[in-house]
């Protein structure tokens, strides 16, 4: 157990993050966040809900911005940056939503080539070529031209990860991954997101509370609590963790965190 | 204690009006700085252009009709045999092209619109979807915003112009059928007072309208929080500002424009 604000990766650091602050009036979610991942690793933000994780993850993708503190992606400094760089930014990094967030008045098609469509010069049936094949990567072929209310909670979660990973982002954002599915689907996103993370150069970041999908898919585990990193370690450590928060999240043991009275 | 709560209350009031002249002036702002780049989304702008202006049309048309068809009846009940038939016509057209026809037009549409647009972009705020658009280094001002306001914009003047035409002939088959006013005589009294300045004068009126119902719509549906209740809150606050809105500009409008178009 213990901060450890960066640990041994496969290459440079990709994210970092110095002494993050953020408030919603006396609300004080961010008290002071610090870590660092390098190119590569799959970390998994662990925490309890309402503890501020998908506020963090939404920060590391200039969806929010901190009251203060250092976000760095790639080396660029993320607060304060311009939109246009900022949206150049963005062009490596995907994200996957917790309800998926796709777009209702588009088709899945639409959906998936929306960001190449602006951003890529490729011609219609490139980009039919290109949606074809990122859906069957994600286990969905043949359903470019259904619309987003036809398909099933499972299907949603499949079609938004094949929007985020249609530019072949470098860093892949996963908010909630596994959250609303059956355990056999759940299994099945677990399986892509390990899969897009083992690829050469990504970096993965998972938010979550399930400790199956986090066991499964992280390298690296940061346990987020009372707006700071409480635990930073790999799987073993955690495991072993005697701290009495994070042995009561791992067990789901709400005596061990007190809140049975 | 009292006394301090009242002034507490007063002021809280006071802040969030201004927050929302704030956002109201920054998403305007926003809107000018994105009309270069709304060729890049056309598509976008024909599509909504299709749903403001030919999902109206029924409406519209319905409304019109009937507000010709009353104007007449009012006019004949008001002139009492004291004024001839033919300022009928006149009458008729003249309150039609420079007030009914873009006000209540702009009061039918934006009960539809602007409430069609809180909703859709409060659903898409509160599921995420606009976020979505941000992490694909997609402007949503650009994309949802700018669309929304050019086909507000340019469709509600052809909306109003038809809306101007159907509530003449409401008028006129009022006229003819029940008050016994013959169709030559309605003519000649709209023909004999017709001045284009008033047709593009309510044109006018039609566009700035436009403006203001888009604006609504975008502003409160982009200002959404809270879920389901949230975008309820937002439809309802879109459709009672545009319409304030709405009279409020007319009367400004009607100032400017007895001045340099009516005069």
């Amino acid at each position: 157990m213990g901060a450890r604000p960066t640990s041994p990766g496969r290459g440079a650091a990709v994210v970092e993050v110095r002494d993050l602050h953020k408030r919603f009036g006396a609300n004080h979610i961010l008290e002071g966040v610090t870590f660092a991942l390098r190119e590569g690793e799959r970390a998994v933000i662990l925490g309890r809900s309402g503890g501020g994780k998908s506020v963090l993850l939404r920060h590391l993708v200039g969806l929010m911005q901190p009251d203060s503190g250092s976000i760095c992606l790639f080396g660029q400094e993320l607060v304060g940056l311009k939109r246009a760089a900022l949206y150049q930014l963005r062009l490596q990094v995907g994200v996957l939503f917790q309800g998926a967030a796709l777009l209702d008045s588009m088709t899945v098609y639409e959906n998936v080539t929306l960001g190449l469509r602006t951003h890529a010069d490729l011609s219609e049936s490139e980009l039919r070529q290109h949606a074809a094949a990122k859906l069957a990567e994600v286990g969905l072929p043949g359903i470019e031209d259904t619309m987003p209310s036809s398909l099933s909670g499972g299907m949603r979660k499949r079609a938004g990860l094949a929007r985020a990973i249609a530019m072949d982002p470098r860093i892949i954002l996963y908010d909630e991954p596994t959250t609303g599915l059956d355990p056999v689907m759940a299994d099945v996103i677990n399986n892509l997101v390990l899969q897009y993370g083992q690829r050469p150069r990504v970096t993965s970041v998972v938010v979550t509370h399930d400790m199956t999908s986090a066991f499964k898919v992280g390298t690296r585990f940061l346990m987020l609590h009372k707006g700071r990193i409480l635990f930073d370690g790999d799987a073993a450590a955690l495991r072993g963790c005697i701290d009495p928060h994070i042995a009561g999240f791992i067990a789901g043991d709400a005596a061990a965190l007190d809140l049975m009275q | 204690m009292i006394v301090l709560r009242i002034f507490g209350a007063l002021g809280r009031l006071a802040l969030r009006q201004l927050e929302h002249l704030g956002g109201v002036s920054i998403m305007l702002l926003q809107v000018a700085r994105g009309l270069p780049r709304a060729g890049r989304y056309a598509g976008e702008t024909v599509q909504q252009m299709h749903r403001v202006g030919v999902g109206s049309m029924g409406l519209v048309a319905l409304t019109s009709v009937f507000t010709g068809a009353v104007a007449t009846v009012q006019a004949r009940y008001q002139f009492s045999n004291l004024v001839p038939d033919m300022f009928l016509g006149t009458v008729v057209a003249k309150s039609v092209f420079i007030e009914l026809g873009p006000v209540l037009t702009a009061l039918v549409v934006a009960g539809r619109v602007s409430a069609s647009m809180a909703a859709e972009l409060g659903t898409m705020r509160v599921t995420e979807q606009i976020d979505a658009l941000e992490t694909l280094a997609i402007p949503p001002t650009d994309y949802l915003i700018v669309p929304r306001f050019l086909a507000t914009a340019l469709m509600l003047p052809a909306v109003t112009a038809c809306a101007d035409l159907l509530a003449i002939a409401g008028g006129w088959f009022v006229a003819v059928t029940t008050l016994g006013v013959s169709s030559q005589i309605f003519v000649s009294g709209l023909r004999t007072f017709f001045e284009m300045g008033d047709v593009f004068g309510g044109l006018i009126k039609a566009f700035v309208f436009g403006i203001v119902i888009a604006h609504m719509g975008c502003f409160f549906g982009m200002a959404t929080s809270g879920g389901a209740e949230g975008v309820g809150r937002a439809t309802t606050r879109a459709v009672v500002a545009a319409c304030v809105l709405i009279l409020l500009n007319d009367y400004v409008l009607a100032e400017i424009l007895s001045r340099v178009v009516f005069a």
